[in-house]
């Protein structure tokens, strides 16, 4: 198993939740105080730094208009790691190329940072999440369609070396595509997709794309996971190995389980931290029918997870805390119940968790659980 | 007119699957419907019907009805129902277009108004006056059903339904319905940009049906509309929202036989 340090980047310095109606969308950025911006900027990307002195790998993402994440253009942000860094692979989960209007612009950018890190990044596409189709414009039906259409416009970019090509969708239209430079790694960066539900599954499942999926927890998780091993078999390619599948969590380790529980109280705030009205979260056509008939009946969000207490979370497998020996026992019971996974996503920052708490989760899960979990194939 | 081979509740045009109903005696009234669907039981078709031979389709993709992939936007609906009445023989067709509708009806009349008689244009959208700054139409998506609520009905306790007491066929219906509406109307939001200069084309009368409580899209923008037309009257109907048809359906069918030239209508410019 490959583990990955993930940070969302928060800009935490807000007034209480009840001042205001979103904390995604609309939230005026007064609120955002550069210089504090710029501390946190530096402290994130030092905490990344860390991460790859302990062994770890790098994730990162990218959200719009959000005090939950300052990282807007994480081309950027994989920009300046890949020059900071020297070992770790890194990866973007994701790009949201159903938002994106100009997918050879993502080519570009993937592969520029690519070859700055002499082929160290891997290549998410997402569809993104319901509060950024305000932010980015984007229209909320037809999202699938379109990302995997960017997709195909990308992947061609990626391996097209003999010159350019022309590209005329649905929703694309590109005149001589001949990206400059073209990606390090042949014939092109190991490719990520996140999936929320089995139904999602089958492209991703038939291109062998890593699939991830991002606190489902152990029910949801395992059908994922399942659904894509089943199709793997169904189209005849045999069972897939288990680094075709990633799953994000809180994760804190601490010195002792109360060190552990009280880093993981503090993670929390990524799940607490989410005030968003339905307006934004279930826009029309984001998700299924079925789900948006609950969500008005039960005038839920299908994205609520801020009643539940720690010991619910732990129990899902959402958060994984507490000694070192405990975080060990939580991830290996979670890899048994969702038959196995390669790549453990580590929302290891969030919110008030400091800079010294943060390093010490690093430091901790790096010396005493990760060499535990690397021989779990 | 000759009844149309409507099978099943469908009707083929070029290929396409069309949900459509034919109800009335009468001239032809094509009715397009806005983008909370057809309502086929509302009181002011039943009046309608008693002078016309309404033809009510169902925007494909509205009710759960099927989508065509060739279908994707108002212009091509415009070109789906010039392809019907063409297809069928409909002249001396009266186009009438509720909201979305009506945005519709006008991108056909620009195209050709070879079989037409009239458009009757209730609380259309589609046409753009305002600043690069300013919606012409507050963003309905970005705003709880709530305030959506207020701003489409004059009394929108009476209208807005209780989701907790609506089945879940009707529940479902309604997400259909918007995942629809989105589908046609998202971007440019609820307009087209070159309709405002293509208007001199609509070289039959238009009458202008408005609900005096519209928020959505206000009376102002309505008179805006009219005095952009070539041959255009305004009609304002009192306490009614966006959708007079079915706040005041008396009223509302008042005014719609005085534009087509029956009973005086009793409703104030």
């Amino acid at each position: 198993m490959r583990a990955w340090f993930f940070t969302e980047t928060a800009y935490p310095y807000l007034p209480p939740q009840e001042e205001f109606e979103s904390i995604r969308v609309q939230l005026p950025n007064r609120m955002f105080d550069p210089q504090r911006g710029a501390d946190l900027y530096h402290r994130y990307i030092d905490e990344w730094l860390y991460a790859e002195e302990c062994g770890l790998d790098i994730m990162l993402n990218e959200h719009h208009q959000t005090a939950t994440c300052m990282d807007p253009a994480a081309p950027i942000m994989l920009g300046i790691l890949a020059r900071q860094t020297r070992t770790a692979r890194l990866l973007l989960l994701g790009n949201p190329i159903a938002n994106r209007r100009d997918p050879v612009r993502v080519a570009e950018e993937m592969a520029m940072v690519d070859v700055i890190s002499r082929g160290r990044v891997e290549v998410g596409f997402v569809r993104g999440v319901p509060y950024e189709i305000s932010a980015m414009n984007s229209k909320p039906v037809g999202m699938h369609e379109r990302l995997w259409e960017a997709h195909d416009l990308i992947l061609k970019a990626w391996t097209t070396h003999d010159g350019p090509f022309n590209w005329e969708s649905e929703h694309f239209h590109h005149r001589q595509v001949n990206i400059w430079p073209r990606p390090w790694q042949q014939p092109h960066p190991p490719v990520w997709v996140t999936a929320l539900s089995p139904g999602s599954i089958a492209p991703v499942a038939d291109h062998h794309y890593v699939v991830a999926t991002f606190l489902t927890g152990r029910d949801k998780t395992r059908d994922i996971f399942a659904a894509y091993r089943e199709r793997r078999r169904a189209q005849g390619h045999g069972q897939p190995n288990n680094d075709r599948t990633a799953y994000a969590a809180l994760v804190y380790t601490g010195e002792t389980d109360a060190e552990g529980q009280a880093g993981a109280e503090k993670l929390m705030w990524y799940i607490t931290h989410n005030k968003v009205p339905p307006h934004f979260s279930n826009p029309p056509g984001y998700n299924s029918v079925d789900a948006v008939v609950n969500v008005l009946r039960s005038g839920k969000s299908p994205y609520l997870f801020g009643n539940f207490s720690l010991d619910t979370l732990i129990e899902q497998g959402i958060v994984f805390a507490g000694s070192p020996d405990t975080v060990r026992r939580q991830i290996r019971r979670f890899y048994d119940d969702v038959g196995g996974f390669g790549h453990l996503l580590i929302m290891g920052q969030a919110g008030f968790l400091e800079h010294d708490e943060t390093v010490t989760g690093i430091r901790l899960f790096g010396r005493e659980v990760y060499p535990h979990l690397k021989e779990l194939a | 007119m000759r009844d149309l081979p409507v099978d099943g509740g469908m009707l083929r045009v070029r290929g396409v699957e069309l949900a459509c109903r034919q109800v009335g005696h009468g001239p032809p009234l094509l009715v397009l419907h806005g983008g909370s669907g057809p309502t086929p039981g509302a009181s002011y078709l039943a009046a309608l019907a008693a002078h016309f031979t309404i033809i009510l389709p169902t925007h494909p993709g509205f009710y759960g009805s099927p989508h065509h992939g060739r279908i994707r936007s108002v212009d091509d609906l415009a070109y789906l129902y010039l392809d019907l009445i063409d297809d069928y023989g409909l002249d001396g067709l009266t186009v009438m277009g509720f909201s979305m509708g009506g945005w519709l009806a006008l991108e056909m009349a620009t195209k050709t108004c070879a079989r037409l008689e009239r458009l009757l244009l209730v609380d259309a959208v589609g046409v753009k006056f305002a600043d690069r700054e300013t919606r012409q139409f507050p963003d309905i998506f970005a705003q709880a059903q709530d305030a959506v609520a207020r701003l489409m009905f004059h009394d929108p306790a009476r209208m807005t339904p209780d989701f907790a007491a609506l089945s879940e066929d009707e529940l479902a219906a309604f997400v259909t319905n918007r995942e629809a509406l989105i589908h046609y109307v998202w971007e440019p939001y609820l307009h087209n940009p070159k309709l405002l200069a293509r208007l001199h084309r609509v070289k039959v009368p238009v009458t202008c049906i408005w609900g005096d409580s519209d928020g959505l899209a206000t009376p102002n923008y309505g008179r805006q509309l009219a005095a952009a037309l070539p041959d255009a009257r305004f009609e304002l109907i009192r306490q009614a929202g966006h959708a007079p048809q079915l706040e005041q359906p008396q009223a509302f069918v008042a005014a719609v036989l005085a534009a087509c030239g029956g009973q005086p209508a009793r409703v104030e410019p």
